[in-house]
């Protein structure tokens, strides 16, 4: 906490110092902060912002094992951790949609998620979705539907179509907007994304048989 | 985000003997459920814990429906409790709420427990760019009150803070008399939901009755408020994805054409979830093709203070009882 208030090491006051200086202590004589010393203020400076964390994550069928900073929100771990760049960040802040992805099946913002809270869940990213070279066929519909413009929002729109679909709420396009609320385009492409949900929706109940 | 430890502890008796607490932005320790709120907050620097405390598999998230009543695990997501069969089937209300909360995407994560304890939307206690904030710190002042306060509250106000609760679950809840069941170190207890949040008054940073080491367990609704004639109107700036405005809840006891009970709460426009008894005692006896629920909404209007933009709210309030009182009476 101290060191990161001041990344330049520049302006500690007294107190911090001896703070500082107490952890260094404590890790010397006992090998363990938490035994070292009684002060919580410096048991947490030390475990928190000091030590990543050991995280796992189940990413589109493939475990991954991290060291994270606690602070290390899913959608970071995925898009600077793992790479996985195709779940976007656009508000970071659980409004706009463009970092949706499913974990255990259920579609969630992964930037309202702390990616250590995600351990043990299966997370299926818009990477996940295609069969080998075979896309999903909510991704073709987003294609032969023009269900974009400059594309941003379409990973976490498709990723929300495919769980909007699986929940069964494609009943109309009222219905479509409403339960795709959460993701905001800024294009305006809301047309043809309905029109592409439709298409694949009537596309999944075929081969169900339904 | 401020540095936090990341606590995730291995039972709910461990997580309470680290001392976290909801609802104080002094607190030096959080629990953190769903996240869906309190990441927000942490993200815009609002939330500064030392300590983040996991609640994740600790709590109960189980949906139960028996002789006492409602039973809703403090875990039990949106999502889940919204399309419950028995939650549909006998407190349509809580349901309704529910699916006019937030995105499905949040119903999915977010929980009961956090979803009552969520903070206020005001965009000067989210935004720390303003100093002024008696909420998020005691004694700066108020941003809100000569600002923009067109989203602020009306009822239960005072000068401190005039900050809306804006959950749309805890509105149907209040109306149908929920209990909270809270857990801590020291063992369990009740408190009626209309007595978790406490009113503003000259200290707006203490938020709730919670105690360090409390957590929400449990959400209880009585078998008396099963089955009743019910309707949640929620007024909004955009059709879906929206805080309210203006909502009304509204579950009313209804024998040949006439209310025989009304239970009305307001959200939108109180700095809590907000019951208003008078209203209900004023529908009491009404017929249902009266046309006088008008003069019993008026009642809603008192006490009532306007801080400028917001003074359309209580012409607004008093029309969606109203509506809702009607659309509630027009069920089968």
């Amino acid at each position: 906490m101290v060191i990161n208030e001041h990344p330049t090491g520049e302006g500690f006051t007294r107190r911090e110092v001896l703070e500082i200086a107490a952890v260094g202590t404590g890790a010397l004589i006992g090998g363990s902060l938490m035994a070292a010393t009684d002060s919580p203020a410096v048991a947490q400076t030390a475990a928190g912002a000091l030590a990543p964390i050991d995280v796992s994550l189940q990413v589109n069928g493939t475990e991954h094992r991290l060291s994270l900073d606690p602070r290390t929100t899913l959608l970071d771990a995925l898009r600077e951790h793992l790479q996985l760049t195709g779940s976007k960040k656009g508000c970071g802040l659980g409004q706009c949609g463009a970092c949706t992805v499913l974990m255990d099946g259920m579609r969630v913002k992964s930037c309202l998620s702390l990616a250590a809270l995600a351990e043990g869940r299966e997370i299926t990213t818009i990477e996940g979705l295609a069969q080998g070279e075979q896309l999903h066929p909510l991704q073709t519909a987003f294609i032969e539907r023009d269900g974009f413009q400059c594309g941003y929002c379409t990973p976490g729109q498709i990723m929300s179509g495919v769980a909007c679909i699986a929940e069964g709420h494609t009943g109309s396009p009222g219905e479509i907007r409403e339960w795709m609320s959460g993701n905001l385009c800024r294009c305006g492409a809301y047309d043809h994304i309905v029109a592409a949900i439709q298409d694949a929706a009537a596309i999944s109940s075929s081969t169900r048989g339904g | 985000m401020h540095p936090f430890a990341l606590e995730r502890p291995r039972d709910l008796s461990a997580a309470l003997a680290l001392g976290a607490q909801a609802g104080r932005n002094d607190a030096v320790a959080e629990y953190i459920a769903g996240g869906t709120d309190m990441v927000q907050l942490l993200q815009e620097y609002v939330r500064r814990p030392d300590r983040l405390v996991s609640l994740a598999g600790l709590l109960d998230d189980a949906i139960d429906v028996g002789p006492q009543g409602l039973r809703l695990g403090a875990a039990a997501t949106m999502a889940k409790v919204a399309v419950h069969q028995d939650v549909v089937g006998q407190f349509p209300l809580i349901s309704q709420a529910l699916l006019n909360s937030a995105s499905p995407q949040v119903r999915n994560v977010a929980t009961m427990g956090g979803n009552v304890l969520q903070r206020t939307r005001c965009p000067y206690f989210r935004d720390v760019g303003y100093e002024a904030c008696n909420k998020r710190a005691p004694s700066s002042g108020c941003a809100a009150m000569d600002g923009e306060n067109r989203w602020h509250a009306v009822l239960g106000t005072s000068d401190s803070c005039i900050a809306v609760h804006p959950s749309d679950l805890a509105v149907a809840l209040v109306a149908l008399d929920a209990e909270v069941e809270i857990s801590g170190a020291g063992g369990t207890r009740t408190v009626p939901l209309a007595d978790l949040h406490r009113l503003p008054g000259a200290t707006p940073h203490l938020e709730t009755v919670l105690e360090p080491g409390e957590v929400i367990a449990a959400i209880t609704v009585p078998a008396g408020a099963a089955g009743l004639r019910s309707h949640y109107l929620k007024v909004r700036d955009r059709a879906s994805f929206e805080f309210a405005v203006v909502s009304a809840a509204v579950a009313l006891d209804v024998a040949d054409g006439r209310i025989r009970q009304a239970r009305v709460a307001l959200g939108g426009v109180a700095t809590k979830p907000w019951r208003i008894p008078n209203v209900e005692q004023a529908l009491s006896g009404m017929s249902l093709d009266s046309g006088e629920f008008r003069s019993a909404a008026a009642l809603a209007a008192d006490g009532a203070q306007s801080r400028g933009h917001n003074e359309f709210k209580i012409e607004l309030m008093q029309r969606a009882i109203v509506r809702a009182v009607e659309t509630a009476g027009a069920r089968a």
